[in-house]
């Protein structure tokens, strides 16, 4: 026959944790090699030194580490808040409107309540206020998808649009400058910021994300419901057989989801900023999307995942301010050991084998 | 017959799959102008070793001999530049495109696109061997049936003469099936190869000349078909003597169970798909179900198990006490409120009945999850009911911690089985019980029906093979389009009798 060479793939039947893990180093300390190349022809840089850098953008200080841990917190809890909806195999990536309304609504009684009632209510009030706020924003792309099955990644994503501009809007009436810009919203009375937890202001964020990371998998690992959205995601079919009612369990998964992301933009304006942009999600609720993606939809390899991810998040950040370089050269990086990692994937599912070695033996039985 | 030259000679070949070896060192001659029934119990690597044969796996080890030269098939297309050509259980058409445009996909003849021409080439393969194929009818427009016959025509026109056919018959109704065998048999008489791989005795018989036998992915043997008799083909399968004959124990007092009257389905689209549709199920009672794929047996079943919208009619369910529960416009949890235990294995186990991804216990926990106040879950209860299935059904798994989809396909219905009547019903519906099944687990399943029956259960069994309908039940509905072409006594009627009553109401010998 012809004697081109071709690889010959077949699916893994099962494989060994530790092989896996194995795979997935490797492809790490490749994406590394990579990387050094990479920095070395474009930019001159000692990787070495690039390296370390990263290293230092997270641990460089007490204070470096502490952002570090926040920024996993945050999304942490907004990966936290797509996983029950991607379990059910609704394809929800409108994370980043979910948390921008839900940061809207915190703002919003920061800044209207703030100094006109005791603090702790203006923080009960947050707190429901930006959980009903995320839940009612991604009910909506829910009742479309439960009554017409509407594509639902279509209208989340337009629905992030729709709230970046209810930001911008409600952003111009509440500055009172004229440039479009809250400042931060009650500097002197600090009326609704977060308190701080034995002088860290960041802990208490980190401890809610650290509760709802349990009870998520709890959710969705031992309820009941949990258990209902996962037949669901698997097939509609199957549960409309066992007497699942599909509608009731997508609306009431995609209330969680949605609450949970309105829980998020309340840490990042009430606990973190304290103030509100189009920016505040910042990605987050695309960032999440990987995150959830890449541990599996379990909340507790999530926790490595988002760590990972806010890392590299971090260490780009130091890159560009201590080598000079543009921020989008340390995305290059992220970008490129992303790449692995999402690539080992393949390997630990698939084998390769080549079929040419064999093609050659049985040619010298002929 | 032994004088022939092999067109195709396998040679030890072995191929395996993770710690599985489907096929260990098997050696099998196919010869022209014969037709090769290549027999196997589920998982005895049949399909494996012709996927081989036509480059969809390629062998760890061995040998393929195509007209004494050896070769090398690596690909669907080496296969074919062969002149061998595999017609796979689940069809391979683009439904948007005709009969011709799927006939010429993926064929690299020089000049432009000719579909004309193509179409006559078309009718005159169906002409030499009697197919009845219209080239620009669009494949969505088409029955079952007439899909395998374009997929038949594809393998010829691309001048295939090894033809293998993976179980041809298991979507055919009865006089369909002999049409295929017509032109099975005129395509051998013109020299062709052909291999059929089926589970059906009564096919080998009535249609092979020489029969080979896998088991475990082993070469057992082959013989002529005219020395062998089903009992002996049966036996080496297994690898022990079997008995081939289904039991029918007498119904011990029958009441009646579930009353359907005037019983009327239209499907989204308007298409009545059940017409005033009336009859009883009784208690100690298997109720077979006839009629050719599609008139309505789906429907019937789903809208007592209400899973179905129903225009009209009424389906009760009768108490012990006589006393009645409306089933009509109710939802399965609703149904299982009134007290009602009914079960329903369905005719899509792994996108129905089962959840493929889960294991053996989450599938358990499918009807039991809602058991206990709390919102959280019993994993214990669903994880001894699966022990019990797999210990009472022998099903062969590793644990019940394995997703089903990694478990054969008779072992899955065993789990679909077996959880349903885990359940103590008093009402069972069965959709193609042992579609797929080798003799062993189908032998099994009949076992497990016939059991419930004596338990005083009313099942309902629709089923494809009428050979098996006619030895299981006690009485035979005969859908014929939707309606009602007459209820029939299984120990009085024949195959004659209701496969004329399927085709028309009535059997069109009045009524």
């Amino acid at each position: 026959m012809n004697g081109s060479s071709r690889f010959h793939i077949s699916k893994r039947a099962t494989i060994p944790w530790y092989f896996a893990w194995a795979i997935r180093l490797g492809a790490v300390v490749l994406a590394m090699i990579v990387c050094a190349l990479v920095t070395t022809l474009l930019t001159g840089q000692n990787p070495l030194g690039v390296y370390a850098t990263i290293i230092e953008g997270s641990f460089g200080t007490v204070r470096k580490f502490w952002v570090l841990l926040q920024e996993m917190a945050i999304l942490l809890c907004v990966s936290l808040a797509v996983t029950p909806a991607f379990k059910m195999r609704f394809w929800n990536i409108g994370g980043e409107g979910q948390v921008l309304i839900g940061g809207l609504a915190t703002a919003a009684c920061m800044f209207y309540f703030g100094g006109k009632m005791p603090n702790a209510l203006l923080l009960l009030v947050m707190v429901i206020a930006s959980i009903v706020a995320g839940a009612l924003w991604a009910l909506i792309p829910a009742i479309f998808k439960a009554r017409w099955n509407t594509n639902e990644t279509l209208f989340t994503l337009m629905m992030n649009y729709v709230a970046i501009q209810l930001v911008s809007f409600f952003c111009n009436i509440w500055d009172r400058k004229g440039s479009g810009v809250v400042g931060i919203i009650n500097p002197n009375t600090r009326a609704g910021w977060f308190p701080e937890i034995g002088g860290q202001e960041y802990l208490l964020n980190i401890l809610i994300v650290a509760v709802l990371t349990v009870a998520v998998y709890v959710y969705l690992r031992w309820s009941k419901q949990g258990y209902e959205l996962s037949v669901v995601g698997e097939s509609e079919r199957t549960a409309r057989y066992v007497g699942i009612k599909v509608e009731k369990v997508i609306l009431r998964t995609l209330l969680i989801s949605g609450a949970l992301c309105g829980v998020a933009g309340l840490l990042l304006v009430g606990g973190t900023d304290h103030t509100i942009s189009t920016t505040t999600a910042g990605g987050r609720g695309f960032t999440a999307v990987m995150v959830s993606w890449l541990a599996k939809f379990n909340p507790i390899f999530m926790v490595l995942t988002s760590f990972l991810l806010a890392f590299l998040s971090r260490g780009s950040s130091q890159i560009a301010q201590n080598f000079g370089l543009n921020h989008a050269f340390g995305d290059i990086l992220t970008g490129i050991i992303l790449f692995f990692i999402i690539g080992s994937e393949f390997f630990i599912n698939y084998r390769i084998g080549s079929a040419t070695g064999k093609e050659k033996e049985d040619g010298t039985h002929a | 017959m032994e004088e022939k030259k092999a067109a195709v000679k396998l040679r030890d070949i072995t191929k395996t799959f993770g710690s599985i070896k489907a096929n260990d060192k098997v050696w099998l001659d196919i010869y022209r102008g014969e037709i090769l029934a290549l027999l196997g119990e589920n998982g005895s690597g049949k399909t494996t070793l012709m996927n081989m044969l036509s480059g969809i796996y390629f062998p760890d080890e061995g040998q393929i001999f195509v007209d004494d030269k050896e070769v090398v098939i690596r690909s669907p297309k080496d296969a074919f530049d062969l002149g061998i050509g595999m017609i796979h259980q689940h069809f391979k058409l683009v439904d948007v495109l005709t009969a011709a445009e799927n006939i010429v996909l993926g064929l690299k003849e020089p000049g432009r696109l000719d579909l004309k021409a193509a179409a006559k080439r078309i009718r005159a393969i169906c002409d030499a061997y009697g197919f009845d194929v219209d080239p620009n009818q669009k494949i969505y427009d088409m029955s079952v049936s007439q899909k395998q016959t374009v997929e038949i025509v594809k393998v010829l026109y691309r001048g295939a003469d090894i033809l293998i056919l993976d179980e041809p018959t298991a979507v055919l109704t009865p006089q369909e099936t002999d049409k295929l065998f017509a032109v099975l048999r005129n395509m051998r008489n013109d020299g062709k190869a052909i291999v059929i791989i089926t589970h059906k005795m009564t096919e080998v018989e009535d249609l092979s000349d020489r029969v080979a036998i896998l088991r475990h992915g082993h070469f057992v043997g082959d013989m002529l078909t005219k020395d062998t008799n089903a009992q002996e083909m049966t036996n080496m399968m297994v690898g022990h003597p079997v008995v081939l004959n289904i039991e029918r124990p007498d119904p011990v007092n029958p009441s009646p169970r579930i009353e359907v009257k005037g019983l009327t389905v239209r499907s989204i689209d308007g298409v009545v798909k059940l017409e005033d549709v009336s009859f009883t199920a009784r208690s100690g009672e298997i109720l077979g179900i006839a009629g050719i794929s599609g008139c309505g047996q789906k429907e019937l079943l789903e809208a007592i198990a209400g899973l179905q919208v129903v225009e009209r009619g009424s389906i009760s369910y009768v108490n012990d006490d006589g006393s009645r529960e409306d089933l009509l416009g109710k939802d399965p949890l609703e149904i299982a409120a009134l007290g009602v235990s009914l079960s329903f294995v369905p005719e899509d186990r792994l996108g129905m009945g089962l959840v493929g991804s889960m294991d053996l216990t989450d599938n358990m926990m499918l009807r039991s999850y809602r058991r206990g106040k709390g919102p959280f879950l019993d994993r214990k209860f669903p994880q001894r009911r699966a022990e019990w299935v797999v210990e009472e059904l022998s099903v062969n798994t590793p644990g019940v911690s394995i997703p089903v989809r990694r478990l054969s396909g008779g072992n899955v219905q065993k789990v679909l089985v077996g959880r349903e009547i885990a359940s103590a019903p008093t009402v069972l519906l069965t959709a193609y019980a042992v579609r797929g099944l080798d003799i062993g687990a189908s032998y099994t399943i009949y076992d497990m029906i016939n059991l419930q029956k004596e338990k005083g259960v009313a099942v309902i069994y629709v089923g494809e093979g009428l050979d098996v309908l006619l030895e299981l039940s006690d009485r035979i509905l005969v859908l014929c389009g939707g309606r009602v072409s007459g209820i029939v006594e299984g120990r009085k009627t024949n195959k004659r009798e209701v496969g004329m009553m399927m085709t028309r109401l009535g059997g069109g010998t009045g009524e």
